[in-house]
């Protein structure tokens, strides 16, 4: 690892323990060369495993013995960039503690001082240029350190020696408030203090973040939040919240021990907790419908200067229109986010890695990812085969890559959705980049099978041998390479849905992965998608499929109240007649249509304008509803090749309950735990002692729970994604791991 | 089918069997039709296989769709028609009544443009072999100008303006085949654009490239040109007019009216300082009275092709590689 102090680390331990020699950065990894006596050189192995910084993570530690040379005293040697194997970087860091008492002694010469650092904290990813991770090779290299922190570096018994970060404000970077038109309005600590009071006046203010900027608008202030969503064409997507602190954060959720350690890890991601009911002292547009909120702690000095200076929740967002990737350059931002932030907070740190924030959350008392950037990557996923170099091209939505050489690999970034111009060069130069920083250059290149994701329209033109990849193996043997699982494995992969391997579409699959290849042994009954994609948008076109697989003819008169009001008679009499004939209506065994019917049929959801938003409804209604009632609705396996899960009875039982008047909130319960029991059931009768659940889906908290619970309970092993999204965010992963299978595998039997 | 639907598939097959079959220079042209020198006269020489599910629809029929097509394919290489010839392929049992109908409205179609089908061919095949009616037509056109109409006349700079509304004779066909019951009945947009080419030729235009939308529509169109001419080119989303009906069925459909086929509508490429004079003829002829500037060329590059929308987001079209998957998750 590097940038977290190993080497000063090192060299106090070597002093303590009077060995001589010397400690290098090289691209293998740290060296140490150390002679002495034969217990201290013991001492010193075991300390070192035991006493790291706490950001390092040792992964391999080999010893071998030298002859001695009579060395004399212990040196600190500069980085060697040669070599084969690239080495570690580390993923941004929050301040720790010590620098954070520095930043608010009014004694210390860095007090308020936004960059401050050491060697245990401060940015990484987001600065690097190329590794070994030396401040020439960062966005620090632009600032030349003065002399007082010149003698910090280069004094051993500092902590700040060799911290490749630091600075002070003679000589790091400044801060500057612009206004919309980009006239400089203050430096420093004044440009700080008025972007404050901007925010106080319920301005909406971009924040040049650590990984690109964000938008901020004071958390209580219901016009300040309905304008942000106004300008950032957001009607309803939650929001997510930046707290100065730990207490602030408990004041506004229920915080758990687990919770709590995501919430102050250095990666500082957002969390998404659950709301105390009498948390009031936030506006109400900030998550509608939500249980949830998603918070975070600062990330990073400014952060920490912000939040405690206005000292309530802040809406913070990233800094990017609709569709679009994150800005990451101050001039950049000007121009993009113009019309949506009335002030730009930003400084002279370039950032050369975009990253967003990082959601996360805690399911069954683990971390669940949901999109993965600032404080994670790039740590590596381990893989069990060695791989020649090669670069996934991951999905079309949520898109991320990978790169592996070795048995290491690289997940990049969330990078977004490949539609617009920005985000297909994001992804590009990502793709570039990591084999840059990693390795060697890539000799192959794998894919989605789908066409038409400009993520495989990219793997094509890079003229390398090329693989494809059906998407939910991909999803599968993602979670699989994460937890080093090896097969026969059931895989539950349930998604909106992706391009299956008979050429029609699915996404709600359970695949049978052996060593020798795989088998989609049942799936739900598929769907018909009237208006095709456009039905992924409209939750109440997937819940007239399924009244159409009910009813059929009679589906005008069984049309629940909630549907009917908010279709157009003309609308719902095409709609129909595409059910009835087929045309343009897609047939589709996705879980997640079924989640989008059953919230519009509960009346949960009416237009959406985010992907998941009917899903979400569906789980925080259910959530509502506490323990549930344990009524299970039946979902009976009818035979054929593959198997197909009939949600029809689900449907029939859903409604005429309904119409029964049992609670919403008791019947979206009764929906998971429903198909909890459906998938448990499954597993039992395949009897494959390991089942892994993949796919968009299982975001959803309440139905892995339920899944997990119930698998656990019939004895069976059960794994998901835990520190990849389980989403297409993960697929690159995935696409990595396919690859090291045969053609033969690859392709379902 | 996925060759069939004017998609990537339908590219690749003409790219990797079609044109290495035929290698010549004229087809290289890649143009709507071939401009040959003939005794010291330019002649632009076109054909085309029509093939459509119903025969008959709202704003016209196949045998409309079989001349307009042929002359449209000529009037892009700003060519006057001059004649036509049709080879009719019927199913035995075809009515006879249908097919008097459609030879009346080609007759029409023909007639109307200042030409003649002047040769042609008929057979019959079995019941059960042939949709009711295929059409084959071909066409020879005269160019009296010096100009080179085409892909290779386009310039950075260039503005793209489009002669009208989109999408209509997808919208119509599909409503008309499937029995959709729309509650505005569209009508197919099938017209013969050579008359209004010659008015814009006649003024005095000068026309760097025409292209007429068809199948893949207004998007497979502009995306080809800037493939085969290597300029990046934006859109702007909200110039491109789209009527109300039409906008309210490809909703309810799930498509995008820019990948809808149209059977009278075409692409103009021209310097921006010609623009108002064509500008003037469009809006004084019936077929260009919605004519708008959509989009502008922009430098060399990968021949990407953006929409800018009415946020300003730019989003990148693409043509699908067959029937249109959904790519959302
Ligand atoms: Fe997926
Ligand atoms: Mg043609
Ligand atoms: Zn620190
Ligand atoms: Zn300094």
């Amino acid at each position: 690892m590097q940038g977290v102090g190993m080497r000063p680390f090192v060299y106090r331990l070597a002093r303590e323990l009077d060995l001589a020699g010397r400690v290098s950065n090289g691209p293998e990894g740290v060296i140490i060369e150390a002679e002495g006596d034969a217990q201290a050189l013991a001492a010193f192995e075991i300390r070192l495993k035991r006493d790291c910084p706490p950001p390092a993570d040792i992964v391999d530690c080999i010893v071998q013995p030298i002859p001695a040379i009579g060395d004399q005293g212990f040196r600190v040697e500069a980085s060697r960039a040669d070599g084969t194997i690239a080495p570690f970087a580390l993923p941004d860091l929050a301040p720790c503690p010590t620098c954070l008492r520095e930043l608010f002694d009014p004694g210390n010469r860095r007090f308020r001082y936004p960059f401050i650092s050491c060697t245990h904290c401060g940015p990484r990813y987001s600065i690097l240029d190329a590794l070994p991770f030396d401040r020439e090779r960062t966005a620090m290299a632009g600032f030349p350190l003065c002399a007082e922190c010149l003698e910090e570096y280069s004094d051993p018994s500092d902590r700040r020696f060799h911290a490749q970060t630091t600075c002070c404000s003679s000589c790091g970077p400044t801060l500057a408030l612009w206004d919309a038109a980009g006239r400089t309005l203050a430096h420093g600590d004044e440009a700080l203090l008025q972007a404050v009071e901007r925010l106080r006046r319920g301005q909406v203010l971009a924040l040049q973040g650590l990984g690109g900027f964000q938008l901020l608008v004071d958390a209580a202030d219901e016009e300040a939040v309905q304008r942000l969503r106004e300008r950032k064409h957001r009607p309803h997507k939650p929001l997510a919240l930046l707290v100065p602190d730990l207490a602030a954060a408990c004041e506004l959720c229920d915080v758990t021990e687990a919770e709590t350690q995501l919430l102050t890890s250095s990666a500082a991601p957002i969390v998404l907790l659950g709301r105390r009911a009498e948390a009031g002292s936030i506006a109400s547009g900030i998550a509608p419908g939500q249980n949830r909120l998603g918070l975070m702690l600062p990330a990073s000095p400014l952060h920490h200067l912000l939040a405690r200076d206005f000292g309530a929740p802040l809406v913070c967002t990233s800094g990017n229109r609709s569709d679009e990737p994150i800005c990451i350059a101050p001039d950049e931002a000007l121009g993009r986010l113009a019309g949506i932030a009335d002030a730009f907070l930003v400084h002279d740190r370039p950032i050369r890695q975009p990253l967003d924030d990082s959601v996360i959350r805690i399911a069954d008392g683990k971390p669940l990812m949901l999109r993965r950037a600032r404080g994670y990557v790039p740590r590596p996923v381990a893989l069990d085969t060695d791989m020649p170099p090669i670069l996934a091209a991951g999905g079309h939505l949520k898109n991320t890559v990978a790169y592996a050489d070795g048995r290491r690999v690289i997940l990049s970034q969330h990078l977004g959705d490949l539609d617009t111009a920005e985000s297909l060069d994001r992804h590009r130069t990502t793709a570039e980049l990591l084999p840059r920083l990693f390795g060697r250059p890539p000799r192959s290149v794998v894919c989605d099978r789908h066409p038409d994701y400009a993520s495989t329209r990219w793997a094509e033109s890079t003229g390398l041998p090329l693989r494809r990849v059906p998407h939910h193996l991909a999803h599968a043997l993602a979670c699989m390479a994460e937890h080093g699982l090896k097969s026969p494995v059931l895989a539950v992969t349930w998604d909106g849905l992706g391009l299956g391997e008979d050429g029609t579409l699915w996404g709600g699959e359970f695949l049978h992965i052996a060593p020798d290849g795989h088998r989609r042994i049942a799936s739900l009954m598929p769907l018909r998608l009237p208006g095709g994609e456009r039905a992924i948008k409209d939750p109440r076109r997937s819940a007239l499929s399924v009244l159409h697989a009910l009813y059929g003819e009679e589906t005008p008169e069984r049309l629940p109240t909630t549907l009917k009001s908010r279709l157009e008679p003309g609308t719902l009499s095409v709609l129909l007649r595409l059910l009835q004939t087929g045309t343009q209506s897609p047939e589709c065994s996705s879980a997640g249509r079924l989640f989008d019917a059953a919230a519009s049929l509960l009346g949960l959801c009416r237009d959406i304008s985010f992907e998941g938003q009917a899903a979400m409804a569906l789980e925080a209604a259910a959530e509502r509803g506490g323990e549930g009632d344990g009524t299970i609705y039946p979902m009976p396996l009818i035979d054929g090749e593959p198997k197909r899960l009939d949600w029809c009875p689900l449907f029939h039982a859903l409604l005429d309950d309904r119409a029964a008047g049992v609670p919403t909130s008791v019947l979206a319960f009764r929906f998971h735990s429903s198909l909890a029991a459906a998938v448990a059931a499954i597993a039992v009768a395949e009897s494959i002692p390991t089942v892994v659940l993949a796919g968009g889906c299982f975001q959803n908290r309440l139905l892995l729970e339920l899944c997990a619970e119930q698998l656990r309970h019939a004895g069976l092993r059960v794994y998901w994604p835990q520190q990849i999204p389980p989403n297409d965010g993960g697929l690159a992963l995935g696409q990595i791991a396919a690859a090291t299978f045969s053609e033969e595998f690859l392709t379902c039997v | 089918m996925g060759h069939g639907g004017g998609g990537r598939m339908m590219q690749q097959l003409l790219e990797r069997l079609v044109r290495p079959a035929f290698a010549n220079p004229h087809l290289d042209q890649r143009h709507d039709s071939a401009v040959l020198d003939v005794g010291g006269k330019r002649l632009a020489f076109t054909t085309d296989g029509y093939v459509v599910k119903p025969l008959f629809f709202p704003g016209g029929d196949i045998g409309k769709l079989a001349v307009c097509g042929t002359l449209n394919d000529l009037a892009m290489s700003g060519a006057k028609p001059l004649f036509l010839s049709a080879a009719l392929v019927i199913e035995e049992g075809f009515p006879v009544d249908d097919l008097a109908r459609v030879l009346a409205s080609m007759n029409a179609a023909a007639q109307a443009a200042g030409t003649a089908i002047v040769t042609g061919d008929t057979k019959v095949v079995e019941n059960g072999k042939g949709d009711g009616l295929y059409i084959a037509t071909s066409g020879i056109g005269l160019i009296e100008h010096d100009l080179q109409i085409g892909p290779a006349g386009i310039r950075e700079g260039d503005a793209i303006l489009l002669s009208g509304d989109i999408g209509r004779h997808g919208v119509a066909i599909i409503a008309e085949r499937e029995g959709l019951g729309f509650e505005t009945t569209v009508e197919s947009d099938c017209a013969d654009l050579s008359g209004l080419v010659g008015e814009l030729l006649k003024a005095g235009v000068e026309l760097h490239c025409l292209r007429d939308l068809t199948r893949g529509g207004l998007a497979a169109a502009v995306l080809e040109l800037a493939t085969d001419s290597g300029f990046d080119m934006e859109l702007n989303e909200d110039a491109i007019p789209v009527t109300p009906a039409v906008r309210g069925a490809c909703e309810i459909l799930g498509f995008d009216p820019l990948y809808v086929a149209n059977e009278g509508r075409m692409v103009l490429f021209m310097s921006a300082s010609v623009v108002d004079l064509a500008l003037d003829v469009l809006h004084a002829h019936p077929l260009g009275r919605d004519a708008a500037v959509i989009g502008q060329v922009g430098a060399a590059g990968e021949g990407r092709v953006g929409l800018r929308n009415a946020y300003g987001i730019v989003r990148v079209l693409d043509l699908p590689s067959g029937e249109q998957l959904p790519r959302i998750c």
